[in-house]
């Protein structure tokens, strides 16, 4: 069934496109990529998908959450549906996350607000949260401050953040590239496994197609605001038929090649192990998630 | 913290020697000679001579530094060159005006200037948003003598609501016409201090607007108000109490204009009556409590972000 | 963390990005507010309506008219001749002040940056204790020591606002001292003077502009506020504060005496505060990018 749908989403700033007819669709267990370089739309198209555009900029086209149409939405209208049908998890988990607030009362947060639990209930949920998570300690670790933990861990807790709610999509923008390369793995990994066990649909957004092949069965690729290329994930990496693509998928490849010889063995497994390294070549048969 | 306390409670001590001596050099040891200014020019020098002796300016400057700082501890700061009172007493005496002046301000211009200036930050596209902000602007370029003059005109003048200034006699043992004489200028301090306030507490808004938590929060469902509420107010108040520091010694300061316009027996126009009549230790003894009591906020508002902002603890 | 290090002092474009004519609303009306100021100040240097001390004992006291285009004081004295020569003033006060507080506040500042812990120290302990001691306190300390004079409000107001420019002059260099390139140059031996004069003032000159304009306004209500107390500049100089403070005993009487110096402070202070906004937007690289706000 599908949760989110959008059909020529076009975005313009004082009139000035900046993201054109943009479609994409995602269903229960979904597992989409939206790769492109920076600039080319894609967190623009997140942003939209969510009602979140910056001041000034207009979206036109439609946005279908649950089959009604939000796009002209209103901010009630859009609050029903952000952290319970759709949610997202940023870049940079350092400025994501407030700097002055304890962990758990941020995973708390949107359980209050949209579950009305009382400050205890909620604790004890993110405290649940903290452990689904795999963070260490989690009854010492939600009276921290973000700047208190690592990189890795905040992210994690953005994570929880995210999905304390049981959204039906996830949107994730970027979430390793802030990273350290082994922490990316662990991150992509726990990822992995929180929606094989949700079954919350995932729409990836990365300018890195080795990151988002480990995790994406169906692969949108953008570029100067347009989509140009849509598919099965091991349709487009091996046989991309957009010229950008093409050159995505090689040198990618060149990279993933490169890199067991420079990295030493112990990191390398880990890469692995994160199905980075297989990336080129993907012969994996789960690949009914291709839609649209 | 505690360490903290203690090493910050010491830069105080250090703070007030230091502030204590500035005062005692420029009135003291700079070039100038208190005793020739304050008398008539060409007259005869044993009268000189002996005002010299009564400021006690003929004796060494370190003894007079010793009896300055002696003073200070022993919380006497001198008698008046012109009635014999104690400086301490005066100044005492002048606080039913002052205090109340300085501190309602303070607190007013607050609870006008932090809703104000948030409603700015977050219309600040729409009519109203550019209104305010535009408003605060020339609020601060008023100087607050100005203003005071123009409320007197209209108030006290024109509508003749309230006295355009002055203080009863009897003080606050009258105290319906006390209030009535501090109503114009509270209202005008408040103008002058809510101005600046509004336009600090709007960009630590805008600020709080711009980052991405505010953006998570919204992205996870929590409408703007609420997101706003949930995370500006200890990340805005991080920001605005190190200006409310700025605000509270304004205030203090400001009623030294203020008493002037309003003709109020205060701190502020003892200070002024005598600097124009050149009495030293009345001049030295203010100041220098004035620059403690500026000193002292600054300590406080560096305690109270550290409790706001544990981020500023791991830092010396 | 994720920046590129630069390995060159990035050239400001800032005066190019002026001339190209990049004037934003804020530059226009700041320009014309002050342009307009400076004007009447400048045309006092050939031509007033009137004399200083020319009074017209038969019209005091008397609205604006053909003849006395700003009305008359109690004296019956020309106020827009008045007013023309207080520009003077303020502009001169003004300048001078802002001059002392960068000729004490720059220096101070850029040493702190550049040396040791101790001597950092030993700066900020110092503009802590000169903020303090506020302008007027400082110039209360002055007055009564010389007596009022124009040399003793700039004098006080310069150092009060120095403690501001050392305080910012030391953030923006330190800033820049601990960027690569700069470490790059350091660690090819170059001087700390060459550091200084090549990667530094280059780069936070047009902050430092920008404080200046800002500074310019708060010492022209500084100067305002000192000469309405009686602490500023002596008669018979003429001053847009000490205006004040005679039209104050006839407001009732000549509100409209009351009107235009205070009108006068604010045109400058506001023209000169627009300035420095548009002059800041202008010059700043870092503003100039887009700022992501989610509300609406």
């Amino acid at each position: 069934m599908t949760v989110l749908e959008t059909t020529d989403l076009t975005i313009t700033l004082d009139g000035q496109p900046l993201v054109r007819d943009m479609a994409l669709r995602l269903a229960a267990r979904d597992r989409v990529g939206l790769i492109g370089e920076s600039g080319s739309g894609k967190s623009l198209t997140a942003l939209a998908l969510l009602g979140l555009l910056p001041a000034g900029m207009r979206a036109t086209g439609r946005i279908l959450i649950d089959g009604r149409d939000h796009r002209d939405a209103s901010d009630r209208e859009w609050r029903r549906v952000r952290g319970r049908t759709l949610a997202m998890v940023f870049q940079e988990p350092l400025t994501a996350l407030d700097p002055l607030m304890t962990v758990g009362r941020q995973i708390a947060g949107p359980l209050r607000l949209h579950e009305g639990l009382n400050r205890a209930d909620a604790q004890r949920r993110a405290i649940d949260w903290c452990h689904r998570v795999h963070l260490p300690d989690p009854q010492r670790l939600v009276h921290a401050l973000p700047h208190q933990i690592s990189g890795g861990q905040r992210q994690r807790v953005a994570l929880a953040m995210a999905l304390a709610c049981r959204p039906r999509v996830l949107i994730a923008d970027e979430p390793t590239t802030a990273l350290d390369v082994t922490v990316q793995a662990q991150i992509l990994a726990l990822l992995d496994e929180l929606i094989e066990e949700t079954g919350v649909a995932l729409l990836f957004i990365s300018h890195d197609l080795p990151v988002v092949a480990g995790l994406a069965r169906h692969l949108l690729v953008m570029r100067d605001g347009r989509l140009v290329e849509s598919g099965a994930a091991d349709n487009v990496l091996r046989r991309p038929r957009s010229d950008y693509a093409r050159h995505l998928v090689r040198s990618a490849a060149q990279v993933t090649r490169l890199a067991p010889t420079s990295v030493d063995h112990g990191q390398t497994r880990d890469i692995s192990d994160s199905r980075m390294a297989r990336m080129p070549m993907i012969n994996e048969s789960g690949t009914e998630g291709g839609q649209s | 913290m505690l360490a903290y306390l203690l090493r910050r409670v010491a830069w105080l001590v250090g703070a007030l020697l230091l502030a204590g001596s500035a005062v005692f050099v420029l009135l003291r040891v700079l070039p100038g000679d208190p005793a020739v200014t304050l008398l008539p020019v060409g007259a005869p020098p044993e009268q000189i001579e002996s005002i010299r002796h009564q400021l006690g300016t003929d004796r060494p400057l370190l003894t007079q530094y010793g009896e300055w700082f002696g003073g200070l501890f022993a919380g006497h700061l001198g008698d008046s060159l012109f009635t014999g009172i104690p400086v301490l007493d005066q100044i005492t005496a002048r606080l039913p005006v002052t205090l109340p002046l300085a501190l309602t301000a303070f607190v007013l211009s607050i609870v006008v200037a932090v809703p104000v200036g948030v409603f700015a930050a977050v219309r600040r596209r729409g009519l109203a948003g550019v209104a305010v902000s535009g408003l605060a602007q020339i609020g601060i370029a008023l100087p607050i003598f100005w203003i005071g003059i123009v409320v007197v005109w209209l108030v006290a003048v024109q509508w003749r609501l309230l006295p355009p200034g002055g203080f009863p006699r009897a003080g606050w043992a009258e105290p319906a016409a006390a209030i009535d004489s501090l109503i114009l200028p509270v209202v005008t301090l408040t103008i002058a201090q809510a101005a600046l306030l509004i336009r600090y507490v709007r960009s630590a808004t805008l600020d709080v607007l711009n980052q991405d938590y505010l953006r998570t929060a919204r992205a996870l469902g929590y409408s703007l108000p609420r997101a706003l509420w949930r995370h500006g107010l200890r990340n805005g108040a991080a920001t605005v109490v190190s200006v409310l520091g700025v605000l509270l010694a304004g205030s203090l300061i400001g009623t030294v204009v203020i008493e002037s316009v309003f003709a109020l027996p205060g701190l502020g126009s003892l200070l002024l009556t005598s600097v124009k009549a050149r009495d030293l230790p009345v001049v030295q003894g203010t100041v220098f409590l004035m620059t403690a009591t500026v000193l002292l906020v600054g300590l406080a508002v560096d305690v109270i972000q550290r409790v706001i902002d544990p981020r500023l603890r791991g830092s010396a | 963390m994720t920046s590129v290090p630069v390995l060159e002092t990035p050239r400001p474009t800032a005066g190019r990005r002026l001339r190209r004519g990049r004037w934003s609303p804020s530059l226009v009306a700041g320009a014309v507010l002050l342009g307009a100021v400076l004007a009447l100040a400048v045309v006092s240097l050939v031509w007033t309506p009137f004399g200083l001390d020319e009074a017209q004992p038969d019209a005091r006291l008397s609205g604006p008219s053909a003849a006395h285009w700003a009305g008359t004081d109690r004296l019956g004295r020309d106020q827009f001749t008045q007013l023309m020569l207080g520009a003077r003033t303020a502009l001169q006060v003004g300048l001078a002040s802002v001059a002392v507080a960068f000729a004490i506040g720059v220096p101070l500042g850029l040493l702190a940056a550049a040396a040791g812990r101790l001597v950092d120290d030993a700066v900020i302990g110092l503009i802590d204790i000169v903020i303090a001691f506020p302008t007027l306190l400082l110039a209360m300390l002055l007055v009564t020591v010389y007596g009022a004079s124009t040399a003793v409000a700039v004098w006080a107001i310069g150092i009060g606002i120095s403690a501001e420019v050392a305080r910012l002059t030391r953030i923006s260099a330190s800033r820049i001292f601990t960027q690569d390139y700069v470490l790059a140059a350091r660690t090819c031996g170059t001087r700390p003077v060459m550091i200084l004069v090549r990667h530094v003032l280059p780069n936070i000159w047009h902050t430092l502009l920008v404080q200046a304009t800002l500074a310019f306004g708060i010492a022209v209500i500084a100067e305002a506020s000192l000469s309405y107390l009686g602490l500023g500049t002596p008669p018979p100089a003429p001053s847009w504060g000490r205006m004040l403070q005679e039209a104050q005993s006839t407001v009732s009487v000549a509100p409209w005496n009351v009107l235009l110096p205070g009108l006068a402070v604010a045109v400058t202070v506001i023209g000169l505060n627009l300035l420095g906004d548009g002059l800041r937007e202008a010059l700043d690289p870092q503003l100039r990018r887009d700022r992501r706000v989610v509300a609406r």
